[in-house]
């Protein structure tokens, strides 16, 4: 199936084959799905809309809720102010959401609409907000327009007064309910206090409990949000996700902030624990010292099994960074590391580690897609692949194990509630890793090398 | 709930409740939905896309920014039995330089690259909503791809706020008449088509596969499991087969138009859909042999059918039913399903009914059953709990909605994992609706999700 891909590596130009991101929009509703109360609002057709829910349903298993200003043929020509305005009613009137977070689409772009001036506009309920941001999938990716609706609800939201709140403000970057959760316990373990945004556990995970809840329990809280302005200083984890939203918050409100990669794998996390305990100053308790060591022991008792296996990894930018760094780490050789999100950033991280590991003949890629990896692994095949549900087609092609992490995984279940983060999350990821490349050895092996002890 | 403030007054008019609208004067349906709905619906695009995608040896094309295309990419579960180049997904992905610049000359370089590596005969072009705004003239484009490289090159134009999902139903139906329309109509044939199923889940094979055991060939399968040779043949035919109504009407009418083929509807879901559309079928051919091989065909598997069916009947005797699916005429057949399972179905939704479709509906569900169009997951909600619905049959929106409520859930959709129609579509549905509302989980939460709060 699929194998469609000639070998051949020809120059592409217009043509995407099988692409590796998807549009802002999305993104944008599921950082605004990341926050209590909150209504993710489309501004546009309602195609989009339904694609962009139907899409993070199929990912998290859970409904993802959002509104669309329908457009027709009329707003699509006079502009779709009047929708907006009648929506925002609407959805007060029906819904009665605390907020209404706006994103725009491809077509509300194209045509123009200004939607400062339209929520300028708009009657808003007292006590009730409304915030908007531009999301133009033909700008960047998913990724983008979940950072730009972030710095949006900053933009309208956050405040400084002045009086410092202690706090330390999060950006977790793009990544599911069960890592933000495993953030939290990391954090709740060093006794910060912080304010994470976006932050979907208990949304995009919520348990069954027999009613449906159009707004569950979780969600950063808009006070929360408002008081991210007095945080006394912020952790931007995934340079390519979370910075942006970290620097419009430093530019309004001056709470100063610091980058990291996304903690996968042994030194990202250290550096999020350092940076933890540089803001706490107490000691790191002795339960993630512990999780650190064990960590290091599972690493060094299978490291024979991974050692110089080589991966493709696939996916976004920075989970894609985080797990390359982790892989090499474990002694593998992560030889095509590509993403869809266009910027030359990611080129230049992967192609840090390749030289701060030595690793020779591995290729990195941004703006790329699923066919021209596959094309790279015809020539040259690896022996894992890791990344979102996509990659199976090639898997199967080219009889590869797939290790599902990122985004989306849309044919296996429970992969969202839990990490890849942290300590914990690496024992996971390197679990996933050597029971793919295990089994592939235990089917394939032949009769008098299949062993009972690995 | 009782007409009460959780319904927006635009909506009023597009909901049947007996509380609320009892002056008889019919359901408000294909319309736009109301800005600010959470709605379930799709776009044109969507909806011409659905209909075309199964084309297995065709390219699709989308050109438009990339999301368009990666919503669309290998998501429907149709089926082929030999090309399989339909999955991948194809792009112009714009750029924000395209949108100011225009996408023409990405398009005819999309083209190029696409005919450097594969040879299709057929490529779609789907336009999706900016691609109007910023004025690329896409029939040039193909028309000059055409010429250049002697295949068809057909436009789609789709832009998702020119209407709902019908329209691009239509859209498709309008490409596909464009590729199968010959110079001169050809010599007709005693075989039929087959118009409307998308061999989800292999569906199209057990219905040609019927079809063969009555002695019926069929020319062209519309669109499942396609091959554009085969789309060829279709004016041939002396009878069109519409399982789809909702998609293939239109699609119907053109082709008795035009190629002078008459058609009949038809519905391959559950027991006596599927019996009384095999004997129709077999009248309408006028063929004796026909008529006695379908008659013994369909006792042959009733027979074998019904006994197994009734194991599960009595899980499902006085079990409520409620259904959320796309068109009209899947709703009524699975209402008459229900029927057959000594099921009751108490809320019957669809997304793009026609008043037609909702009138039949009307006569087949009780009085107090609640009937509404392009409902949105508050409404669901309200009354699949008042009305004590027990299992809802919908599309991927709806299940996790289904579930977070207690209620138990069948994919009817894209997603469905078995075939569902037919004599053994019925046994299938019957065991998934059986397994999914007696589920041991549910004995766990049964008392309610939470335990000690
Ligand atoms: S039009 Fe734009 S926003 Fe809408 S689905 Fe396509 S890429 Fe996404
Ligand atoms: S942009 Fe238009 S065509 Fe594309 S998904 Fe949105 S509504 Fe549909």
């Amino acid at each position: 199936m699929l194998n469609l891909t000639p070998k051949e590596v020809s120059k592409r130009s217009a043509l995407r084959i099988n692409p590796l991101r998807t549009c802002q929009p999305v993104g944008a509703m599921y950082a605004a799905l990341g926050v209590h109360g909150c209504l993710p609002h489309s501004h546009g057709s309602q195609g989009c809309c339904s694609y962009h829910r139907t899409f993070l349903t199929r990912h998290f298993k859970d409904p993802a809720i959002a509104s669309s200003s329908s457009f027709t043929e009329g707003a699509s020509v006079f502009g779709g102010g009047a929708n907006l305005k009648t929506a925002v009613r609407n959805i007060f009137d029906i819904y009665d959401p605390e907020i209404i977070a706006v994103h725009t689409t491809c077509l509300s772009e194209t045509i123009g609409d200004d939607l400062t001036g339209y929520i300028q506009d708009a009657k808003i309920t007292e006590g009730k907000y409304v915030v908007h941001t531009n999301t133009p999938s033909y700008v960047g990716s998913h990724i983008t327009g979940y950072a730009n609706m972030i710095s949006g609800f900053i933009k309208y939201l956050s405040e400084s007064t002045g009086d410092k709140n202690g706090k330390l403000a999060v950006f977790p970057g793009f990544v599911n309910p069960g890592d933000m959760r495993e953030m939290k316990r990391i954090m709740t373990l060093m006794g910060i206090p912080f304010t994470m945004l976006p932050d979907s556990s208990g949304v995009m995970d919520s348990p069954m409990t027999g009613t449906y809840e159009m707004f569950p329990r979780g969600g950063t809280t808009v006070a929360e949000i408002i008081d991210l302005g007095n945080c006394q200083s912020a952790l931007a984890l995934g340079e390519m996700t979370s910075e942006a939203p970290a620097e419009t918050l430093e530019k309004k409100c001056k709470v100063p902030y610091q980058t990291l990669p996304l903690p996968i794998g042994v030194e990202s996390t250290d550096a999020f624990i350092m940076a933890l305990n540089h803001f706490c100053k107490e000691e790191v308790p002795y339960a993630l010292e512990e999780e650190r060591g064990q960590l290091l022991d599972i690493m060094l008792d299978s490291s024979q099994y991974s050692h110089e296996k080589t991966a493709a990894i696939f996916g976004d930018p920075d989970t894609v960074l985080g797990i390359t760094q982790f892989v090499l780490e474990m002694g593998m050789i992560p030889k095509y590391v590509v993403t869809g999100t266009p910027g030359s950033t990611f080129d230049k991280r992967v192609t840090e580690l390749f030289e701060k590991y030595q690793v020779e003949g591995c290729v990195v890629k941004s703006a790329s897609d699923l066919f021209e990896l596959h094309q790279w692994i015809k020539n040259d095949p690896v022996d894992v692949m890791i990344g979102g549900t996509y990659g199976k087609a090639v898997a199967r092609a080219e009889d590869i194990p797939l290790v599902r992490a990122g985004f989306p995984i849309i044919d296996r279940y429970v992969h969202s509630y839990l990490p890849i983060v942290g300590y914990k999350g690496a024992m996971r990821l390197i679990e996933l890793i050597l029971t793919a490349i295990m089994d592939r050895q235990d089917r394939d092996c032949a009769d008098e090398d299949f062993e009972i002890v690995m | 709930m009782k007409c009460g403030n959780e319904i927006l007054p635009e909506r009023i008019e597009s909901i049947r409740y007996s509380q609320c609208s009892g002056d008889g004067s019919g359901i408000k349906c294909e319309s736009e939905s109301v800005s600010g709905a959470v709605s379930q619906r799709a776009c044109v695009y969507c909806g011409a896309r659905v209909v075309l995608n199964p084309i297995t040896d065709a390219f699709h094309i989308v050109h438009g920014p990339i999301g368009c295309a990666s919503y669309t990419w290998d998501i429907r579960g149709s089926l082929s039995s030999g090309d399989e180049g339909y999955r991948n997904s194809y792009s112009t992905d714009l750029r924000e330089t395209d949108v100011i610049f225009g996408g023409e000359k990405k398009l005819t370089a999309a083209i190029d690259e696409v005919m450097a590596r594969h040879s299709p005969r057929v490529i779609f072009i789907y336009a999706t909503c900016i691609v109007g705004v910023i004025g690329d003239d896409i029939d040039a484009i193909c028309r000059n791809a055409e010429e250049k490289y002697q295949i068809r090159v057909i436009p789609v134009k789709s832009p998702g706020f020119s209407g709902t999902k019908k329209t691009g139903y239509k859209m498709a139906c309008n490409a596909i008449m464009n590729l199968i329309t010959p110079s001169i109509l050809p010599e007709k044939t005693a075989d039929v088509n087959i118009l409307g199923d998308f061999n989800l889940a292999g569906e199209m094979w057990i219905i040609k596969n019927y079809l063969r055991k009555i002695g019926i060939s069929v020319a062209a399968n519309i669109t499942g499991d396609a091959r554009v040779d085969d789309l060829k043949n279709a004016p041939a035919a002396k009878l069109n087969l519409v399982q789809c109504a909702g998609s293939m009407t239109y699609l119907a009418k053109q082709m008795e138009e035009t190629f002078a083929i008459p058609f009949i509807k038809i519905s391959f879901f559950g027991v006596t859909d599927t019996s009384d559309s095999l004997l129709r079928i077999a009248y309408a051919t006028g063929d004796k042999n026909v008529i006695e091989r379908a008659k013994a065909f369909i006792e042959e598997e009733k027979n074998r059918v019904i006994p197994l069916l009734d194991k599960y009947r009595k899980n499902l005797v006085g079990k409520k039913a409620a259904i959320y699916v796309g068109g009209g005429f899947k709703a009524i057949s699975l209402i008459r399903q229900f029927n057959e399972f000594g099921m009751k179905t108490v809320m019957v939704g669809t997304q793009t009914g026609s008043k037609e479709d909702y009138e039949l509906i009307q006569h087949l569900v009780d009085e107090d059953a609640v009937i509404l169009d392009d409902a949105n997951p508050a409404e669901l909600e309200a009354f699949m709990t008042e009305m004590g619905a027990d299992i809802l049959v919908g599309g991927v929106k709806e299940r996790p909605l289904a579930y977070k409520l207690g209620i138990a859930f069948c994919d009817h959709n894209h997603e469905r994992k078995h075939p569902l129609s037919g004599y053994e579509g019925t046994l299938n549905f019957a065991s998934e609706i059986n397994l999914s509302m007696n589920s041991p989980v549910w004995e766990i939460i049964s008392q309610g999700g939470m335990k000690y709060v």
